[in-house]
């Protein structure tokens, strides 16, 4: 039994309708993760349906602004203000934004 | 016009043994909306990965929380494995699931305990932790450990069982399925409790997809699904079976855990019967370089681990996403509309592993 | 004759450990290894408690809350550091969020080390408490209070 479990690359500008068609065919959002990479950010939004996973992948350059998707997926908000606070990715309208203070950790964040 | 006040819960409390906190917002003595705050016990385990090299990161893994340690152990492995491309036993893959098994049961046994605490049912608490112990001098005697056993290693496991070790196990999984009866009745049948879990915190089919509920607290809600079913370890070989309730409360919850117990016993059964002769671990050369993800059921729900390697022994990043990170969106959905009384009941049903959650 | 160490109370506070050592403080009390047969309660309320065990490495947010239940509890107390985490730091001590040990907060009298520490350990070292808290009786007795 190997279930398909397949990274999308996806751009700026699809990330959302992609994320709104998701949640129109009832995919569960599992995962979010955040990774530094050079000059900029990889975000992987996993979802899963029954027992099939897609991730979308989203490249994004250091200084841009991302929608967060709490407003199709409201449960994204504890992820979603991990990889704000850890990572220093920026992202719009989370709800709630705990605006850095998740953690609450004395060394200064974001990582670099 | 009823009146609205905070009260702040947490993080010291006599209920949970782990620090958490939440502000409730009351209306009387109803929750109308309840916000978590967590990071009492943040360490930055993902970020230690830039330190160790992706051998000795699996000792970490197993740190990152004691009572789903052997399962991180595992779920890092398996992750590094599928990059490295590298194909385990099939004895190590046996000796995983039955240890993953085992630890299923001291999980479960742990939460009914302090399911029956938190009712203030302080001899059935007695009693479930007297019947873990079962399974925890079989972890002593397999493993060396009681908590943090330390079985797993990149390329399979580091400890091998013996028959007579077989034996035992199988001796402590009867002893252990009579001597549960007596509880499986008091937990399903009796009056008292009955009447603080029957009805409570309802979680329903629909809201469970919506907040992206795992593990027991998913299957309790009617929604068929077991990572298990995935096939690593030794699953794709024996039978797993989703357990399921309709109703999604409290006391659904306490069913589907009940009758994994049972599950986990047969599976332990099972897989001692097929467990094949040969080598345990194979020899691992190279560093890892690529990326994936792997979904396992750790006790508590499907837990996602996901690796990157750049081609060094130093990994790029390791996340991991605990089943108690997608169970508290829900859980603060189930708050609302309850009694203040019956909060901690309702926090402590989703089996919340705040170690897990932090890292 | 003291009375204290016949029926000292004790309080469990999680600074940041992993759940391995909680578990198996909560495990001494449950009926193989029950602690209670020395006289120990276990209490959530620092008011009344003599014994503070602690298990786990201290971070940025629990410094605070440890700092503070060691001032609510009564003299004489007594600190027990369980596990390596609250002895030293462990395995976690070159993580960004951990201090080190306890005793980079308040002062730590019994130190029981083990990753995780064994049930016979934390009791040997709860034992071994009960005689400092003695002594810290006897010299406060001294001193005229």
């Amino acid at each position: 039994m190997d279930y398909k479990s397949e990274i999308k690359k996806v751009s700026t500008a699809e990330f959302f309708p992609a994320v709104i068609m998701m949640k129109g065919e009832n995919w569960r959002l599992v995962q979010i993760c955040a990774t530094t990479v050079e000059n900029g950010y990889e975000m992987s939004y996993s979802f899963c349906k029954d027992y099939e996973m897609v991730t979308l992948r989203l490249d994004i350059a250091e200084d841009q602004e991302i929608a967060s998707i709490t407003q199709v997926y409201p449960c994204a908000y504890l992820q979603e203000n991990e990889a704000a606070e850890l990572f220093g990715v920026r992202i719009r309208n989370i709800s709630p934004d705990y605006k850095d203070n998740l953690y609450r950790i004395d060394k200064e964040t974001p990582f670099k | 016009m009823a009146k609205r006040s905070i009260v702040p819960f947490g993080p010291q409390h006599p209920v949970l043994p782990e620090p958490v906190h939440l502000d409730l917002v009351l209306e009387d003595e109803t929750v109308v909306g309840a916000i978590p705050s967590i990071g009492y016990i943040h360490r930055g385990l993902e970020k230690l990965v830039e330190k160790r090299d992706f051998k000795q990161y699996v000792y970490i893994a197993e740190r990152i929380c004691g009572i789903c340690s052997c399962g991180h152990g595992l779920g890092y492995c398996l992750a590094v494995e599928k990059v490295m491309d590298i194909e385990v036993p099939d004895r190590a893959r046996y000796l995983r699931t039955i240890w993953l098994e085992m630890s299923r049961i001291h999980s479960h046994l742990l939460w009914l305990g302090l399911l029956a605490d938190a009712m203030g049912f302080e001899s059935l608490f007695m009693e479930s932790w007297r019947l873990r112990e079962k399974i925890l001098d079989m972890f002593d005697e397999t493993a060396g450990g009681r908590i943090i056993h330390s079985v797993n290693c990149v390329g399979g496991v580091q400890k091998d069982m013996d028959s007579s070790m077989l034996q035992d196990v199988l001796r402590a999984v009867s002893d252990l399925e009579g001597e549960m009866k007596p509880v499986v009745d008091t937990f399903l049948q009796d009056y008292t409790v009955q009447s603080r879990l029957k009805g409570t915190g309802i979680l329903t089919k629909e809201d469970a997809v919506a907040m992206g509920a795992v593990g027991p607290m998913m299957r309790a809600s009617g929604i068929e699904y077991d990572a298990r079913l995935l096939g690593y370890g030794a699953y794709n070989e024996l039978t797993v079976e989703p357990i399921t309730s309709t109703e999604g409360d409290c006391y659904g919850r306490c069913e589907v855990r009940l009758k994994e117990l049972f599950q986990s016993f047969d599976l332990i059964r099972e897989a001692v019967g097929k467990i094949p002769q040969g080598p345990v671990s194979v020899p691992v050369k190279g560093n890892p370089s690529g990326e994936y993800f792997v979904r396992i059921e750790q006790p508590r729900g499907e837990a996602i681990y996901y690796i990157k390697g750049n081609g060094t022994k130093y990994l790029d990043r390791f996340r991991l996403r605990t089943p108690t990170t997608s169970n508290i969106p829900p859980m603060v959905e189930m708050l609302k509309g309850c009694q203040l009384a019956d909060v901690p009941l309702l926090i402590l049903t989703i089996d919340p592993c705040v170690s897990c959650t932090e890292r | 004759m003291n009375k204290v160490s016949k029926s000292p109370w004790l309080l469990h506070y999680d600074a940041s450990s992993c759940n391995g050592c909680d578990i198996e403080v909560l495990d001494c009390l449950t009926p193989k290894y029950d602690i209670e047969r020395f006289g120990i309660i276990n209490t959530g309320d620092p008011f009344q408690a003599d014994i503070l065990l602690i298990t786990g490495g201290i971070n940025s947010q629990t410094e605070r809350v440890v700092r503070q239940l060691y001032s609510q509890m009564p003299e004489p107390k007594v600190v027990v550091a369980v596990g390596i985490c609250a002895c030293t730091g462990g395995v976690f001590k070159e993580c960004y969020n951990i201090k080190g040990g306890i005793d980079t907060v308040i002062p730590v009298d019994v130190y029981v080390p083990g990753c995780a520490a064994r049930p016979e350990s934390i009791i040997d070292g709860v034992v071994r408490a009960l005689k400092v808290l003695d002594a810290k009786q006897a010299a406060l007795k001294d001193s005229g209070r």
